[in-house]
């Protein structure tokens, strides 16, 4: 399970937000810029620490204010993938791999790099890459650390139509292959009804919807849950 | 085709520049990666007394250097009473003066580019599970290799020329703390030494184009799009 229950203000901007689902598949987390989307994910990565409340994956707490926890980013196993993919310029794409990749197994190592079809990029530098080569090579470093959870934020906003799609099946099939639970950020509809078994809608920073993302299924409002501020872990 | 004197003068630049640069260049590099990256009470501060020697007139910096250093300085003296080191006056001296006055421009170059550095590139790291320094020597020191480097050339271009704060705690003494731009001070006192002059002049000229040169030549060979 996922489990969110935060409070957080940055200026005029005020983030409400509790959820709680199954950490599974890919989720999507839709919303126009300032809706609070850019915000939960560095507050779920722990780049931005929270005002008040808590965050959990399957029973293991990151952050919790009242218990002083705050887990640094580097212990949640949390992996990133960026809009721009910022890979590592001074690295070959190989490096940017291996960077995370610690105690990861040969056969993991080449599914990955198979999945993403990487392998013919591996000595390349991230300047040469195209815009859809860097997304993958972005994507396959932040499975090679094998995450517990993955956050890609507009990871194929940058790329041209015909890339996107190819991108985002690539996505869809490193998600059924490597069973890595995804939150998929995005401010375009069709992209996460296509991709995502759940698609979670915000507005000015709170859910205002949770949907499963099955075709014909009718998106249910969301209720903030009464008894906020609680996570289990 | 140099004269002995003129000699003296060309090596201890040139050594005393380099060291200068060596020693400075470890301090120089935290500084700037601190005053780029990270936020904190008396940053501010911090960034003003850092740049002093850049405003300073350069005697005012060597005069208050031999009061600290000189032998009844506040460190000049225990170092005089405890281990017998004298620095003021010493080839020391030249190399402690040439380090102040290159210090603000290392710091500045490599701070700009600390500044430029996306933030997120450190975030992507501390995800992928690395230590802050981890992150430092493998991310963040290659990001800002090339502040590092035209920090390492100005301040070395600006160490090679520096004459106030010299003449102050070292004082001119020839085959000793006679830097260049003190040997050329001397002859252009002197009646008769256009000559020597004039080779001190291209000597320096062809130091200071030299360094220029050769920072252009490495930047080029640095991949660039690490900035935001």
């Amino acid at each position: 399970m996922i489990e969110l229950h935060l409070r957080h203000r940055q200026g005029d901007f005020e983030l409400e937000t509790d959820l709680v689902v199954p950490a599974e598949g890919i989720i999507g987390l839709i919303g126009r810029s300032g809706s609070g989307k850019s915000t939960l994910f560095s507050c779920i990565a722990g780049h931005t620490r929270p005002r008040r409340g808590c965050i959990s994956l399957n029973g293991r707490l990151f952050f919790h204010s009242a218990h002083r926890i705050n887990l640094p980013p580097a212990a949640r196993h949390i992996g990133v993938v960026f809009q721009e993919g910022l890979l590592f310029p001074h690295m070959t794409v190989r490096g940017n791999l291996a960077y995370g990749a610690r105690n990861v197994g040969t056969s993991f190592w080449n599914e990955v790099i198979e999945t993403l079809d990487l392998a013919s990029l591996l000595d390349a530098r991230p300047a040469r890459l195209s815009g859809g080569e860097r997304q993958r090579a972005a994507i396959g470093r932040a499975l090679m650390a094998e995450p517990e959870l993955l956050l890609l934020d507009e990871p194929v906003s940058a790329l041209d139509p015909g890339l996107k799609a190819r991108t985002l099946d690539l996505i869809a099939r490193v998600q059924e292959r490597t069973q890595t639970p995804m939150i998929y950020i995005s401010h375009s509809p069709e992209e996460v009804r296509r991709l995502c078994s759940r698609v979670v809608t915000m507005q000015a920073g709170r859910i205002i919807s949770i949907s499963d993302g099955a075709a014909g299924s009718k998106a249910r409002p969301h209720l903030a849950s009464a008894q906020a501020l609680r996570c289990t872990g | 085709m140099l004269s002995q004197m003129e000699q003296d003068a060309l090596i201890l630049s040139l050594r005393a520049s380099t060291l200068a640069v060596l020693w400075s260049l470890p301090i120089a590099i935290a500084l700037g990666w601190m005053l780029g990256q990270k936020r904190f009470p008396g940053h501010a501060l911090l960034n003003a007394v850092v740049h002093l020697p850049l405003v300073l007139p350069p005697i005012v910096i060597g005069y208050l250097l031999l009061l600290v250093l000189g032998r009844n300085g506040m460190l000049g003296a225990p170092l005089d009473a405890l281990f017998g080191i004298r620095i003021a006056f010493s080839k020391s001296a030249v190399i402690i003066a040439c380090a102040v006055v290159g210090f603000p421009l290392m710091v500045r170059a490599i701070r700009q580019s600390a500044e430029a550095m996306d933030p997120r590139y450190a975030h992507a790291a501390r995800s992928l599970g690395a230590s802050e320094w981890r992150i430092f020597f493998t991310v963040s020191l290659p990001l800002m290799t090339p502040g590092i480097l035209t920090g390492i050339t100005l301040a070395f271009a600006r160490a090679v020329g520096e004459f106030g704060a010299t003449i102050t705690l070292a004082a001119n003494i020839p085959g000793r703390t006679q830097t260049l731009p003190l040997a050329l001070f001397t002859v252009t006192q002197t009646p008769g030494e256009e000559a020597a002059a004039a080779r001190l002049c291209i000597l320096s000229l062809l130091l200071a184009g030299g360094a220029l040169l050769a920072s252009e030549a490495i930047t080029r060979r640095i991949p660039q799009g690490a900035t935001r």
